[in-house]
């Protein structure tokens, strides 16, 4: 690995998981504790346990990432080490825990529980692992609360180790309404880029006409549901409003990005009236605002056409990303159909991820 | 490798060759060799789960075949015929590469010679 990327590589897209929501109880207060033990949890997706989709692997995990030691994968830091750290020539990894946290019906307990899997992140990873980096869980439908909660993390001794605040794409509503704006001025307020993941349980369809019936629909279909995140954030002006505002799209391909640009600028050229607090036009806002974890990475025939888009979307907005320990994980030597030229390959494996999360060239000893 | 009867029928057992892991399986009572990287990204081929196919025939039609034959990448399932490597999605070109496997009759006991001691010297006699 050391030949891919002298510096070292930067993984934007690491899942961490609690080994049983037992190892929360110590991190949550008598009183969330207790309303779990007796009434659980509730979710939009009416499932009490589990996926609204099966996910292919159990776990949606690679089959070889479950730790000898037991546990689900992504519960072991040491197998997290040995399977990816140790071998990939990792110098940083941003976990992105996917938790239920934030998928609450119940926000005051969707919001305990995001506090509770913040400092379990700060205790039991990024103070034993100085590669490691964390964003920051959040109760995103509720936007005071999860702006409450940045505020928070922030002030706490492990701030540090927190780069970004993370919202999944499957939002109850459109992520450039209101309700979501003060988690828009929090990231602004302490430079933190805001990072929209895969998946997420909003209560709706994935698709604009109904629920679908295959896992396979469900996943292409997050692709769609980026699209429309980002539509809805530029047309509600967001980045007009939060112009210090980043937005890391986390796993929802790439290719599609420039094609919705183009069709944007167009029909703004003709309805631009509707939507007047835009002073430029759509393309430039995701231009400026918008980066792209490469991961499940679109492999299409011809290998330059990737490269093609690549250079469409900004060699300064890609940041490489395995998914580790997920079944669609991206390997950084064979993921490409076709290795990056010298120059766009530094900046994806690390340049670029080193500038957005403010990191140092190398994790401190 | 080591006695058949160690790979049982639906069994296998990951080897290291000449610095290359290779998967060995026991399909039926035959035997086959794949190289335990998948084509695709790189991923341990030879630990995935064998399972058979679903072989689609008109639209809502299908038969499930080869039961047992059909290796799924751990990573990201590409399907692979353990008895060619060749895969499912695209077998004229993507393809793992497979090891003829030969069974010996055994018991295989290499030739031995008779070593003497003759002062300090050790002598064999051939």
């Amino acid at each position: 690995m050391a030949t891919l990327i002298a510096t070292g590589l930067v993984d934007c897209d690491v899942h961490n998981h609690p080994a049983s929501d037992a190892r929360l109880r110590p991190y949550l207060p008598e009183r969330w504790r207790r309303h779990l033990e007796r009434f659980g949890a509730r979710t939009r997706h009416g499932l009490a346990q589990g996926f609204p989709y099966p996910k292919a692997t159990p776990g949606a995990a690679r089959v070889d990432a479950w730790p000898p030691g037991g546990g689900p994968p992504g519960s072991s830091l040491s197998f997290l080490r040995e399977q990816l750290l140790d071998p990939l020539g990792v110098s940083f990894a941003v976990l992105n825990c996917l938790h239920a946290g934030s998928s609450q019906l119940d926000p005051e307990l969707g919001a305990a529980v995001c506090r509770a899997v913040n400092d379990w992140q700060a205790a039991e990873w990024l103070e034993l692992e100085p590669r490691l980096r964390a964003s920051i869980v959040l109760p995103y439908d509720d936007g005071p609360l999860s702006a409450a909660e940045i505020d928070r993390v922030r002030g706490t001794a492990g701030a540090a180790g927190f780069v970004q605040a993370l919202m999944l794409v499957r939002t109850v509503e459109p992520a450039g309404r209101r309700r979501y704006w003060p988690i828009y001025e929090a990231c602004e307020r302490h430079g933190l880029p805001l990072g929209i993941h895969f998946g997420g349980y909003g209560g709706h369809p994935i698709s604009s006409s109904g629920w679908p019936s295959f896992y396979l629909e469900d996943h292409t279909g997050m692709a769609m549901a980026f699209q429309a995140q980002l539509v809805s954030l530029v047309l509600e002006g967001v980045f007009e409003r939060f112009p210090g505002l980043r937005v890391v799209c986390i796993e929802g391909g790439v290719a599609w990005l420039p094609a919705l640009a183009w069709r944007l600028d167009r029909l703004y050229d003709e309805l631009r009236d509707e939507v007047p607090e835009l002073l430029r036009r759509p393309s430039e806002y995701l231009r400026e605002h918008v980066w792209m974890t490469t991961q499940p990475v679109d492999e299409p025939e011809r290998p330059e056409h990737l490269l093609q888009v690549f250079e469409r979307i900004g060699r300064d907005r890609l940041l490489f990303a395995t998914d580790y320990p997920h079944w669609d994980y991206d390997d950084p030597v064979r993921a490409f159909p076709t290795p990056l030229p010298a120059g766009l390959r530094e900046r994806v494996y690390a340049g670029n991820a080193l500038a957005l999360y403010g990191l140092p060239e190398r994790p401190a000893p | 490798m080591g006695p058949a009867a160690e790979i049982p029928a639906g069994g296998r057992r990951i080897v290291t060759v000449g610095g290359r892991s290779i998967g060995v399986f026991n399909v039926g009572g035959e035997f086959f060799a794949l190289r335990n990287a998948c084509p695709h990204q790189g991923g341990p081929l030879c630990q995935g789960v064998l399972s058979g196919f679903a072989l689609p025939g008109q639209p809502g039609e299908y038969r499930y075949v080869r039961r047992g034959e059909i290796l799924r990448c751990p990573w990201h399932g590409w399907e692979f015929d353990v008895r060619t490597g060749r895969s499912c999605i695209d077998p004229a070109t993507t393809r793992v590469r497979t090891y003829p496997v030969e069974l010996i009759p055994g018991p295989y006991i290499a030739e031995t010679y008779e070593v003497t001691m003759e002062g300090d010297q050790v002598v064999i006699e051939v």
